[in-house]
């Protein structure tokens, strides 16, 4: 075999394996995205019920309702539109009222969400990003706790 | 005063830098040894005034000298001393400090250890790594102070975040930085074989123990943060495939690619240009982890309050870096000469695969990481990318690595014989299907892909062992003479083995704990019993107690298993002082078999506590294999040919010694 054949069988396979790669980067795209939104996009963006989603804004104050059980009800609003959403599981430690929040599942027919994740996170003041945005969008102030000037490499 | 003084030295350390990025660089381009010798001594001193100041650092966070902000803002008079030190770098300020540092200890090593390496070549790789650190140290005196005075001093600090405050994780981030600022020797290497166009089999015998080092430290980091998530964060997973921990397993899986390509390069000459492109791409995945982790432009889970004002300076800092050397490297690629030939079934053959998989699934990561990030800034629209989509890229390529792993250590350089290959790992490949047919028949119905997996991490297992069987000539001399080959065989064959033996036993952890895994979340009250994977969990109520900076409400459950007592468990809840703050410990019970694992949830208005009750079998391999391979890493790196400073020595050994 010559230096160029040899060559062309490296690369060759090498085109294989990346467009193997490439179609199930495309197939997983399609399959497993999350859109993220927040409780007035589901009205104006006419999200279907069952789909798959992250919601995300402030936990209402005063909402929070734990049932028999393992169930927790709760509101998440972005000021301009509020959603009910029950959770079953163990909310995350600092899961609190009048803080941001992103949670993960379904909307029910009746427009409350059944979310099966409410993300955690590790700082009292960490924003998720897009709740950040999205509140800003909307014109929701945040306090000054919102964006504090200090992180860590974890 | 001491603060000052750390302020003072980290202002020389950039003057020092400054001088060592210029002179050796000059020397080496005019041919002055005296100029070039200069980056020796720059290097450390530059490492000494750097160590001054973390001390400086340190004594301002041990001392608890609230006059310092970083120490206000990251410390508390009541936390325990080695949380006072962590404390160091659980802070922006301090990890840039902690990272220079490493820098600056990765510099004076090649200064102090790279003796006999040719001069330029010591000197350009001596000046390339003292820009890395003064773009850093130019970053830090103008963004990120940690010496900061404030005035007037407060009466006490705002204490570090508590979920920082845990043994693993107060040396996670040494490891991990370890790791990823070890990768800018290979990126120093790369650069200067770049500047003097010429790079041979001794340039890979020189970079691969510090490519070796690194790569050691970041295995271990990333394990760390990964066994502190699963009992820390009480939700028991190990692995969430968050921006966060990407960005530390791309420069992991770069580096990992590395490593076996400059293996080749080493004993084939062959495959220069790419090696060098990886170690380039790998050391950029470093920084961009940096940034993506500090930007805080990623939702991430494990995101602790970021600042994106600072996270763009270093987004900065990675793109001249990274452009600079991929466009020296468009440049000067075309001047590195050809090296050796080598048929497509050959050891070359199984590096190149390990190879291109490896960087195809690294990109994958990659492409899902920044994929929210494009489309919000094309279309607005917000996404996230979970767990479902790496699992269905980053799996099916990690199968075929597993598959073809076992073969590549037992081909034959240039030209491999595959049937040979195969009828050697014969034992091994059926071992591997025996054991997992026994272990699903008893396990009962699970996912289809499960079994496959498990095949694999012990076919790679029993593999590694084949391996170094057959280097040992097991069957075909005598015992005798077989115990002899046992214990005579290089440290660096046992390196690989035990790598790839580690490997194989995460697998099986993984799969282990991905499929027969066993959750309930249950709401129990005192004296109330719940069962989880045969284990009964008597729930005898919650006491509070006080610790050095918390109060602590701990849970009491009593175990049984057929109704003979195994263990108690201690899950607990507590609140910190300062700041404020709830955490959960949760309450794990080691078996063989896997963990009995108890985290708290809250108390319900009836009196009842929720509560997550898991069961995870071989979940302790996932850290076990890590384990392992860093001490694969170590006993590879004391091989004497590999030893830093020894590589002319192995070179000029006769060719008569037999070569096996």
């Amino acid at each position: 075999m010559t230096r160029k054949q040899r060559r062309g069988i490296l690369i060759g396979s090498g085109v294989v394996i990346l467009s193997i790669a490439a179609v199930l980067v495309m197939f997983a795209f399609r399959e497993s995205i999350v859109f993220f939104h927040t409780p007035s996009d589901i009205a104006e963006k006419k999200v279907e019920a069952g789909k798959r989603f992250r919601l995300g804004g402030l936990v209402a104050d005063g909402s929070v309702k734990r049932a028999q059980g393992t169930t927790v009800q709760f509101a998440v609003t972005d000021t301009l539109a509020t959603v009910n959403v029950s959770y079953t599981g163990i909310l995350p430690d600092l899961f609190r009222e009048g803080q941001g929040v992103v949670t993960e599942g379904k909307l029910e027919p009746d427009g409350s969400f059944i979310a099966d994740t409410v993300l955690a996170k590790h700082d009292e003041n960490y924003m998720p990003p897009e709740v950040a945005k999205s509140l800003e969008e909307k014109g929701v102030k945040l306090g000054p706790g919102a964006q504090h000037k200090s992180g860590t490499g974890y | 005063m001491i603060a000052e003084i750390g302020h003072f030295t980290l202002i020389l350390a950039l003057a020092v830098a400054l001088a060592q990025m210029t002179v050796p660089m000059w020397g080496a381009h005019i041919r002055d040894a005296r100029l070039m010798s200069f980056g020796d001594s720059a290097a450390v001193a530059q490492f000494g005034l750097l160590i001054i100041s973390f001390l400086a650092l340190t004594h301002a966070f041990v001392t608890s000298d609230f006059s310092v902000l970083n120490v206000v803002q990251n410390s508390h008079s009541e936390k325990p001393l080695i949380y006072r030190i962590s404390g160091v770098w659980g802070n922006h300020e301090g990890s840039m400090l902690l990272w220079v540092l490493i820098l600056g200890l990765f510099g004076s090593a090649v200064a102090v250890f790279g003796r006999n390496l040719p001069a330029t070549l010591r000197a350009n790789v001596l000046g390339v790594q003292a820009s890395i650190a003064v773009a850093f140290l130019l970053f830090m005196l103008f963004t990120s102070n940690p010496f900061e005075r404030v005035d007037p001093a407060p009466f006490d600090g705002q204490g570090l975040n508590p979920i920082l405050q845990d043994p693993a994780l107060a040396f996670h981030p040494p490891f991990l930085y370890a790791g990823y600022v070890g990768f800018s020797m290979a990126f120093s290497f790369a650069v200067a074989a770049l500047i003097e166009g010429r790079i041979d089999a001794a340039w890979a015998r020189w970079v691969r123990p510090w490519t070796l080092a690194a790569w050691m430290c970041l295995t271990l980091g990333i394990a760390m943060g990964s066994w502190w998530a699963y009992y820390e964060l009480g939700w028991g997973g190990w692995w969430f495939w968050d921006p966060v921990e990407n960005a530390s397993f791309m420069p992991w899986l770069a580096g990992t690619a590395l490593l076996h390509s400059a293996l080749v390069m080493e004993k084939r000459e062959a495959l220069k240009v790419w090696t060098i492109l990886l170690a380039i791409l790998t050391f950029s995945l470093s920084l961009m982890g940096a940034f993506l982790v500090r930007s805080g432009v990623l939702t991430s889970v494990h995101a602790f309050a970021v600042d994106p004002d600072r996270g763009i300076v270093i987004l900065g800092i990675m793109m001249f870096f990274t452009g600079g050397a991929l466009a020296l490297f468009a440049w000067r690629a075309g001047t590195l000469r050809q090296g050796g030939l080598f048929a497509p079934l050959s050891r070359e053959g199984g590096l190149v695969l390990n190879n291109v998989l490896l960087s195809v699934a690294c990109a994958t990561v990659l492409v899902g990481t920044l994929y929210p990030l494009a489309l919000e800034g094309v279309t607005g629209e917000k996404i996230s990318v979970g767990p479902p989509f790496f699992n269905m890229t980053f799996i099916p390529l990690m199968l075929p690595l597993l598959l073809a792993m076992p073969f590549g250590p037992l081909m034959a350089w240039k030209r491999g014989d595959l049937r040979g290959v195969a009828q050697r790992l014969a034992f091994a490949a059926g071992f591997a299907v025996l054991f997992t047919v026994i272990v699903a028949a008893m396990t009962g119905p699970g996912p289809w892909l499960a079994p496959i997996c498990a095949a694999l991490g012990l076919f790679v297992l029993f593999g590694a062992i084949t391996d170094l069987l057959s280097r040992a000539r097991f069957g075909d001399v005598s015992r005798g003479e077989f115990l002899r080959r046992v214990v005579s065989l290089p440290r660096s064959a046992y390196g690989t083995a035990l790598a790839h033996a580690g490997i194989g036993i995460m697998v099986l952890g993984i799969v282990g704990t991905s499929a027969y895994q066993s959750e309930k979340i249950v709401a129990l009250k005192p004296g109330e019993t719940a069962e989880v994977a045969g284990y009964q969990l008597l729930f005898k109520g919650i006491q509070p107690t006080k610790g050095p900076n918390y109060s602590e409400q701990i849970a009491t459950f009593e175990v049984t298993r057929d109704g003979a007592a195994v263990t108690t468990l201690l899950p607990s809840k507590r609140l910190y002082n300062a700041p404020p703050q709830p955490t959960t410990e949760a309450g794990i019970y080691a078996a063989w078999t896997g963990d009995l694992y108890v985290a708290l949830g809250d108390e319900q208005p009836s009196g009842a506590v929720s509560m997550r009750l898991y069961f995870h079998p071989l979940v302790r391999l996932i850290w076990l294999g890590a384990v392992i391979m860093f001490v694969g890493g170590a006993i590879s790196l004391s091989d004497r040919r590999l030893r830093v400073g020894a590589p002319q020595r192995a070179r000029s050994r006769p060719a008569a010694v037999p070569a096996e």
